[in-house]
């Protein structure tokens, strides 16, 4: 990038009102988040397993952790960051507006919304593999979406999955009632509350909602699969080191585990490659060799950053969505590339 | 001034002198005026200049292609035919008729339940007084949000479903809705029937709709019934006794006396509330009501068209309540005292 071009860029936020003074080479966004001294990561806020509010009052989940995981490569401290919540709907007007630096919510990959031409937005590399599911009453008797016609179904307004359940449906043939709400909050009291017979999410989210309700038993998702829905982290096309920066903290979550470094063992680990030569990869993954965070104008120990703020992918999946949690999640696709799944970091190097 | 020596009448007095231009009253208003104008058009085109600019940066130059392209969501509830393969205009258009369907309601119900209370606070029975302070004091006071989401969620979606829905004659009531009968397909009159657990009939009101329709309502009726409480209270006290010396009744004296007088007082604070409430109908997006608001948000994500879908929210927002105002200034003229 020119000079002239990143003077004008600077000139351009000064505009907004965040005049960046320092020259860091790069990333517009970058320079601001520095300047203030913490990141602005837009969440959902009300989804267990990837964003709540904890009894401690922080947010907690996968998502919260991920912004956790960006501030601590960006800021080398994970606790510098401001939680947006952040409804489906205004998601995308958040980020574009510069409100929030990053979102960190189920977010499916299109290409309208990644195109120039539509949303202009940049998504890093696939985060959470899902699918749009389908949750009924156990008690009411339907089993398949054909059982749904003629009824209400709740859906979340301007989501891809109000999308895809109209394009399902005229497929079948089956007309339906969909009743679009704003945001979660109301769409799962007024379905817990019998208003729909059936409501429609990506299958995480409803057994993340599921587990809050009062008898989250009476509740079964039926077998078909409306879409796939591989969800990322969201930034603006206009700051392309940024989305970089982000897709490489994203990487380096798959990649930690690959290499068997958790949050426990990432600085031992990082003692034994600093002593031992041979250890090439490791020592380029830790930021001992190469200067692969300069490149990204990140810290150079960015990755043990990350590691050591919030530890590996798979950690972090059974930390907040695996069995051992209200979720129950199993990894299925999400798991490693080694393991079956579709996770897979490219090569640091 | 030119000193002018009263012990000399020889010359005739002298035009006085043009003032200079800057203290001309004919002139300084106008100066002042173009500066001011020039200045406004100047912050316009700056911030103009800074959306495009901003705009293009981001690589989103204002385009208006996307209203022909299909909307691909569903609609529910639609007075104008809709499904997904319309365009998004046709969306919009149908979210557009669906507001004017609340406002147009609601102002009628506001404006009645209003006059009622307001009424009623001039009653001689105290607890219909009283009755009516406790409601507009308590209603007014809280958000209208948070009363549609109590409307909502605790009194329509507490009603009962299926068979056990509440069933007058030719009319139910039910969790999803109230269904009253009316001519059906082929001009046959038909009833409420229950199909495969969910009811049809030829009339169909949804729940999202009543509670939205129903908090509209009671929040608007509370500050119109403030609004004529103000106006019967303008009315000089001289005309109560006047007709009650006639031996015209409470409700004569009102209907036929007070109320005429009082509507020049009552008009122009009702449209105030007129435009609020259409303006609050956008609350709808907290009861899944699909109104103008919530499609375009839904337009405005799938698109990521911001500018585009707002601007056209606020034309026809705006429209709307020009509208109103201008129906409420003719009735405002209607209603004065004609000066002879």
């Amino acid at each position: 990038m020119s000079k002239a071009r990143l003077l004008a860029l600077a000139a351009l936020f000064g505009l907004v009102g965040c005049a960046s003074g320092n020259e860091a080479p790069g990333s517009p966004t970058m320079a601001k988040i520095r300047e203030r001294g913490r990141l602005v990561c837009a969440v959902d806020g009300a989804v267990p397993g990837f964003s709540t509010v904890g009894p401690g009052g922080a947010f907690v989940g996968i998502d919260a952790d991920f912004c956790r995981a960006v501030a601590a490569a960006v800021l080398g401290d994970a606790t510098k960051v401001e939680f947006r919540p952040v409804t489906a709907g205004e998601r995308f007007v958040a980020l574009s507006s510069g409100e929030v630096d990053l979102l960190s919510i189920s977010s499916t990959h299109t290409l309208s919304r990644d195109a120039p031409g539509g949303n202009a937005l940049s998504f890093g590399p696939v985060f959470f593999y899902d699918g749009q599911g389908v949750m009924v009453p156990k008690a009411s008797g339907i089993r398949r979406l054909r059982d749904l016609a003629g009824k209400p179904i709740c859906v979340e307004s301007g989501t891809n999955t109000e999308l895809n359940l109209a394009d399902r449906m005229r497929e079948l043939g089956v007309a339906y009632q969909p009743l679009r709400f704003q945001s979660g909050e109301q769409a799962y009291p007024a379905y817990e509350q019998g208003r729909c017979a059936a409501i429609t999410s990506d299958s995480s989210l409803l057994a993340a909602k599921r587990s809050g309700f009062k008898d989250p038993a009476a509740h079964g998702l039926l077998p078909e699969l409306l879409s796939k829905e591989p969800s990322a982290k969201v930034t603006v096309q206009a700051d392309p080191a940024w989305a970089d920066a982000v897709r490489w903290v994203s990487h380096t979550l798959v990649q930690a585990e690959e290499s068997g470094l958790t949050q426990a063992n990432v600085e031992t680990r990082r003692a034994a490659a600093r002593k031992d030569s041979s250890q090439a990869e490791q020592r380029r993954f830790l930021g001992i060799e190469g200067d692969f965070g300069r490149q990204l104008g990140l810290p150079a120990d960015f990755t043990v950053q990350v590691v050591k703020a919030v530890g590996n992918y798979g950690e972090l999946f059974e930390r907040h969505l695996g069995p051992a949690t209200p979720l129950g999640l199993e990894r299925g696709l999400n798991r490693l590339w080694t393991a079956g799944g579709l996770h897979i970091a490219p090569p640091f190097r | 001034m030119v000193p002018v020596n009263p012990s000399d009448p020889s010359p005739p007095p002298l035009p006085a002198p043009k003032p200079p231009w800057w203290r001309d009253r004919r002139v300084v208003p106008w100066v002042v005026q173009a500066v001011v104008g020039l200045l406004v058009l100047l912050l316009i085109a700056f911030l103009l200049g800074n959306l495009v600019r901003n705009l293009t940066a981001a690589g989103l130059l204002l385009s208006w292609r996307w209203l022909q392209q299909p909307a691909g969501f569903d609609i529910s509830e639609s007075v104008l035919p809709f499904n997904a393969q319309l365009p998004y205009w046709r969306a919009l258009a149908a979210g557009l008729v669906n507001t004017i369907r609340a406002v147009v309601v609601g102002l009628v119900g506001a404006t009645l339940l209003g006059t009622l209370v307001g009424m009623a606070s001039f009653s001689h029975n105290g607890l219909l007084r009283r009755l009516a302070r406790v409601y507009v004091e308590v209603v007014r006071n809280i958000p209208l949000l948070l009363q549609l989401v109590f409307w909502y969620f605790v009194v329509f979606l507490t009603l009962p479903n299926g068979v056990a829905a509440i069933q007058l004659p030719g009319v139910v009531l039910a969790k999803s809705g109230l269904y009253i009968a009316g001519l059906g397909e082929g001009l046959r009159w038909m009833g409420p029937t229950l199909v495969n657990g969910v009811w049809q009939a030829p009339v169909r009101l949804s729940v999202e709709f009543g509670a939205l329709l129903t908090g509209l309502i009671v929040y608007s009726g509370a500050f119109i019934a403030e609004v004529v409480r103000g106006g019967i209270a303008a009315v000089p006290k001289g005309q109560w006794e006047a007709a009650s010396s006639l031996g015209l009744s409470w409700f004569a004296t009102l209907r036929r006396i007070v109320l005429p007088q009082s509507l020049r007082v009552i008009v122009p604070g009702l449209n105030t509330q007129y435009i609020s409430l259409a303006k609050n109908s956008s609350l709808a997006v907290a009861v899944g009501y699909t109104d103008l608001y919530s499609v375009a948000e839904t337009t405005l994500n799938q698109t990521g068209r911001a500018v585009e879908v707002i601007l056209v929210l606020l034309a026809a927002y705006l429209t709307l309540d020009l509208l109103i105002s201008a129906l409420m200034n003719g009735l405002n003229h209607l209603v004065q005292i004609r000066e002879r």
